[in-house]
């Protein structure tokens, strides 16, 4: 009835029908959003759920603690040190300016200190942080942090700092640690997350890059579950970071300590090893620099002063120097000489002053000559003519053979980069690198230690205490790692004749203890603590047969740079030798006058644990020696109470 | 009455403060209490709205219309800021929007000057402009809030009553297009001295075209919610276990962005589930007008539909990213006072029209 009616009214039916369209088309329409949500729902949901994943879990890396570098007697040399620093965020920040502004109010920051910091943000992605300021008081760290609601985009952290203790008296041991660049990025072969940390700080040089893998430790992951903002819901799971080793070191810190004030006018380098243990308590170079100013981060006008400095502070003189080891060199000559049968110890050599062959003369350094010399007072009085003789009778060959068994051209195996491998001359290696035949002269020059010859301090440091005790002494740097002593290197017997070792003993003894011995002057009277070396001077320039005639100038009357490098290797005491040392002054001038003093002293400080007293020395030497430990022992105090 | 209508609407309202109670992290005072209180008052408000004779509604429609008219008015010069808009008015502690009321005020204009118009005049010119202009009148008011999706759905609305009323094709062909002449037009004016919308507007057009260009920016709140729907998949996260909303990555949870939480929560059977009952609603009002006798409230209720329809197709349009976001309120889900009442008001009108459908006027 209803029905019949409404097909009537024409006019309703045509309402009825867009009616119906208009339904019809409001469902078609939610068809499409169900479309639509089966699209993001069903089909691509796998991707939002990953998506929603990382929004929820924010995953942070947990930096180890670097481990600890200790000396031989436990005592800290390279720590962690907390800093506390505010960092900025642009982005969250919104305006930096006025945020800094608050900042200033609280805590001092200067207004050249704001500029720089802008200029850092405009060239940073601004989700970088960047840092306002380092090593504030624990007080103002409260003041900001608790003041942080209105301090958009700061962000206060606490971060380990390294920190070294013994500043420029170790630096070239220990190095420094520094922020990943470029060139390390290359040389890092192992792909380690930690390196992924912004501003994790590796080590560069030294110890520090030697031992970085066992120092730099192992990353942690922390996971957390956070909300919109950031902010931590809950953790989820933790993998905490495991601290790098500890390392204890050989080096003995007060005889380091010593050595540096000992040397340090000059451009010099002392090396200690203990005959005992092979381990190395002194290994200074000098001039130094302070590693936390690379820590700290310096300008750019200290970099380029450290850099380009004519001393070249930043290198390490006692392992990366090259030398010619000059009259330290006779022992071997004279070892390969005995060993080989060619030379009767008793035999006399004449000295004329000169040796001449094929028409050119090799001088030896007392122009009048030595006259007759057996082999113990050849070396006694490092006669260039007696060495000359028997290099010659000897050959290149041989003195090479027994060079190598002291380590003279050999790696010594430390964990330093830039460690040396000096330079041992043979015929092939002059055949392969100058294509040159080798003649005469070259093993004439060899025989007294000069010419191609080229040795790092080190290296005669462990030529010498191999010359002390007949055995392979293997130097070492590191004592323990983790407190796990680390094993003594095997000490071989050298394949060397113990009365051949004797008669060269002997004959360094006379060096020091007898009048005639180059290093007289440097002798101990302490009967416990007798000295025994070698001295040496190196000489740099050629001299001209005209100078000879003149007169050959002397050290004092040439420029620096010409003047010749100062060596002294010896050990003491005689009897039951301790310790072993290496003293090279660049352009010193006379090995007996500059470095010899210098390895006595030392190394009775090493005897005695102290600054030596008076009595080791002659009597007529004590007013200088004296004033010249009085001097260290002042500035050491000096030291001291600066640190508190 | 239209009983399944009413149940239909308690049930959505219900699952409504089921979201708020799970979207409030399980907080039942801070969103879900007082929507249930304001709920009930609008249900009270539907109910006598529903009794009252159609009669009386088809007198009162010139008054609602030009009311909200009145208001409109008075909201662009002493209207409240929210949201980057001026739009809102505020009575003591009740805030609302104006053009609520004059969609309401407009489907019941037309549907009376409809029901007054001969039909023989429908499709003749000057009984076209006549409504055209009742159609622009609120538009042009609306989109200088500014607001140009509510204009846009005035638009729509009116031009679906006069659609249903018989007004020819052609009108609607012609109108399609001149559309994209429009649409250059106004893209065309940008950046000119005498732009179309202002840059909050383009900027919102831009944010849609592009979402994932500013990640954090204007398009952050598209790609959260998009992610919160996605990863939702077919079951859902279980109730209260949305990672996206319950950790705050969705911004305005709880008012327009609510439907991203059903659908991370439920999944596509949650959201699929709403969309079929508010389908449902469609279809029972669609069939209750083209059964109704009377023309005014044949046309009141699908006008009313319509705006019911464009409230959830526009919502739930934006979330999932297919239209910009518009700031248009889930219907009977989305937390806020005012659209609440409309829509359980507009529900009022559909009910008294349908209780009074078989009175046919001359």
């Amino acid at each position: 009835m209803e029905r019949i009616s409404f097909r009537k009214d024409l006019l309703n039916k045509k309402l009825g029908r867009r009616a119906f369209i208009l339904g019809a088309s409001q469902l078609v329409l939610v068809g499409f959003l169900i479309r639509r949500m089966r699209e993001l729902q069903l089909q691509e949901s796998e991707k939002y759920q990953l998506l929603a994943e990382e929004n929820r879990i924010d995953i942070r890396i947990l930096p180890p603690m670097r481990g600890i570098i200790f000396d031989g007697d436990g005592r800290p040399l390279a720590k962690n040190r907390e800093n506390y620093r505010l960092r900025i965020i642009k982005e969250k920040a919104k305006d930096p300016r006025a945020v800094l502004k608050n900042v200033s109010s609280l805590i001092l920051l200067r207004d050249e200190r704001k500029a720089d910091i802008l200029s850092e943000i405009e060239r940073k992605k601004p989700y970088i942080p960047v840092t306002v300021i380092e090593n504030i008081s624990w007080k103002d760290f409260i003041r900001v942090t608790v003041n942080l609601p209105s301090l958009p985009g700061i962000v206060p952290e606490v971060v380990f700092k390294r920190f070294y203790l013994e500043d420029n008296f170790l630096a070239h041991v220990i190095g420094y640690v520094g922020s990943i660049s470029q060139s390390d990025l290359k040389t890092i072969s192992t792909v380690d997350p930690i390196l992924q940390i912004p501003d994790f700080q590796i080590g560069k040089v030294g110890v520090e890059k030697g031992l970085d893998s066992l120092l730099r430790g192992k990353v942690g992951l922390i996971r957390h579950e956070v909300n919109a903002s950031g902010r931590v819901i809950r953790k989820l799971n933790e993998d905490p970071s495991s601290s790098g080793k500890d390392i204890h070191l050989t080096i003995n810190t007060l005889l380091q300590e010593f050595a540096m004030y000992r040397i340090e006018e000059f451009s010099a380098s002392v090396v200690v090893i203990d005959l005992e243990t092979g381990g190395i308590l002194c290994l200074a170079s000098s001039p130094s620099f302070d590693p936390n100013q690379f820590v700290e981060g310096m300008s750019q006008k200290d970099w380029d002063s450290l850099r380009n400095s004519e001393n070249q502070p930043l290198a390490n003189r006692a392992i990366s120097g090259n030398y010619p080891p000059g009259s330290t060199f006779k022992m071997l000559v004279a070892i390969a000489g005995i060993e080989a049968g060619l030379i009767d110890p008793e035999e006399l050599i004449n000295c004329s002053g000169f040796y001449e062959i094929s028409d050119r003369k090799f001088h030896c350094w007392k122009a009048l000559g030595h006259g007759d010399k057996n082999l113990v007072e050849g070396i006694q009085e490092s006669c260039d003519v007696y060495f000359y003789t028997l290099a010659l009778r000897v050959g290149i060959d041989r003195i090479t053979e027994t060079a190598k068994k002291f380590g003279i051209g050999m790696a010594v195996p430390l964990p330093l980069p830039g460690v040396s491998k000096g330079l041992l001359p043979s015929k092939s290696w002059l055949k392969t690198n100058y294509k040159k035949q080798w003649v005469k002269g070259h093993t004439l020059n060899s025989g007294i230690g000069q010419g191609f010859l080229l040795s790092t301090p080190l290296q005669i440091a462990v030529m010498i205490a191999r010359l002390a005790t007949g055995l392979e002494v293997k130097p070492q740097l590191v004592k323990a790692i983790d407190g796990k002593p680390v094993k003594n290197q095997n000490k071989r017997m050298i394949g060397i004749k113990k009365t051949t070792f004797s008669i060269i003993q002997k004959a360094m003894f006379n060096v020091v203890n007898e009048k005639t011995g180059t290093a007289y002057k440097s002798r101990v009277v302490d009967k416990s603590k007798i000295l025994a070396g070698k001295t040496g001077t190196s000489q740099i320039r050629k001299i001209s047969e005209e100078e000879r005639l003149t007169g050959i100038k002397k050290n004092e009357e040439l420029p620096r740079a010409q003047r010749d490098h100062a060596l002294f290797a010896g050990y003491a005491p005689f009897i039951n030798p301790k310790y072993a040392i290496s003293v090279v002054v660049e352009h010193g001038g006379g090995g007996s006058k500059v470095a010899a003093p210098i390895a006595r002293d030392v190394l009775l400080f090493a005897l005695s644990g102290a600054i030596p007293a008076l009595n080791a020395y002659p009597i007529d030497q004590r007013n200088e020696v004296r004033l010249t430990l009085d001097k260290i022992r002042e500035k050491s105090a000096l030291k001291k109470t600066k640190r508190g | 009455m239209h009983w399944p209508l009413v149940i239909l609407v308690l049930v959505i309202g219900t699952f409504g403060f089921i979201m708020l109670y799970s979207v409030a992290e399980g907080d039942f005072e801070k969103w879900a209490r007082p929507q249930i209180e304001r709920f009930v008052i609008g249900f009270v408000f539907m109910i006598i709205i529903g009794l009252i004779h159609i009669d009386f509604w088809r007198v009162c429609s010139p008054f609602v219309y030009f009311f909200g008219i009145f208001l409109l008015i008075f909201v662009l010069f002493f209207g409240d800021y929210g949201g980057g808009a001026r739009r809102w008015l505020e009575f003591g502690s009740f805030r609302f929007q104006p053009s609520e009321i004059i969609k309401v005020g407009l489907v019941m204009f037309l549907a009376i000057y409809y029901d007054w118009l001969q039909p023989a005049k429908v499709s003749k010119i000057f009984w076209v402009c006549i409504p055209a202009t009742i159609i622009l009148l609120p538009t042009a008011l609306v989109i200088p809030q500014p607001d140009l999706g509510t204009g846009t759905l005035i638009a729509i609305t009116g031009l679906t009553i006069m659609f249903v009323a018989g007004v020819h094709y052609l009108y609607f062909l012609g109108g399609l297009l001149l559309l994209p002449g429009l649409l250059g037009l106004i893209f065309y004016s940008r950046g000119t001295s005498w732009q179309l919308v202002t840059d909050y507007q383009f900027g919102r057009i831009d944010t849609f075209l592009n979402p994932t260009h500013d990640p954090l920016g204007e398009g952050y709140q598209i790609t959260q919610s998009k992610i919160a729907l996605g990863s939702g998949g077919l079951e859902g996260k279980g109730f209260m276990q949305g990672s996206q909303s319950q950790l705050d990555f969705l911004p305005q949870k709880h008012t327009d962005f609510i439907f991203t939480t059903i659908a991370e929560e439920f999944g596509f059977f949650g959201g699929v589930g709403l969309l079929l009952m508010y389908s449902v609603i469609i279809i029972f009002c669609i069939v209750s007008a083209t059964t109704n006798k009377n023309k005014f409230g044949s046309l009141l209720t699908i006008g009313l539909t319509t705006v019911f329809f464009t409230y959830f197709f526009i919502n739930i349009a934006a979330v999932t990213g297919m239209v910009p976001v518009t700031g248009v309120p889930l219907p009977l889900i989305s937390y806020g006072g005012s659209a609440m009442l409309v829509v359980l008001g507009t529900f009022g009108l559909i009910q008294s029209a349908h209780i009074h459908r078989l009175l046919k006027r001359d």
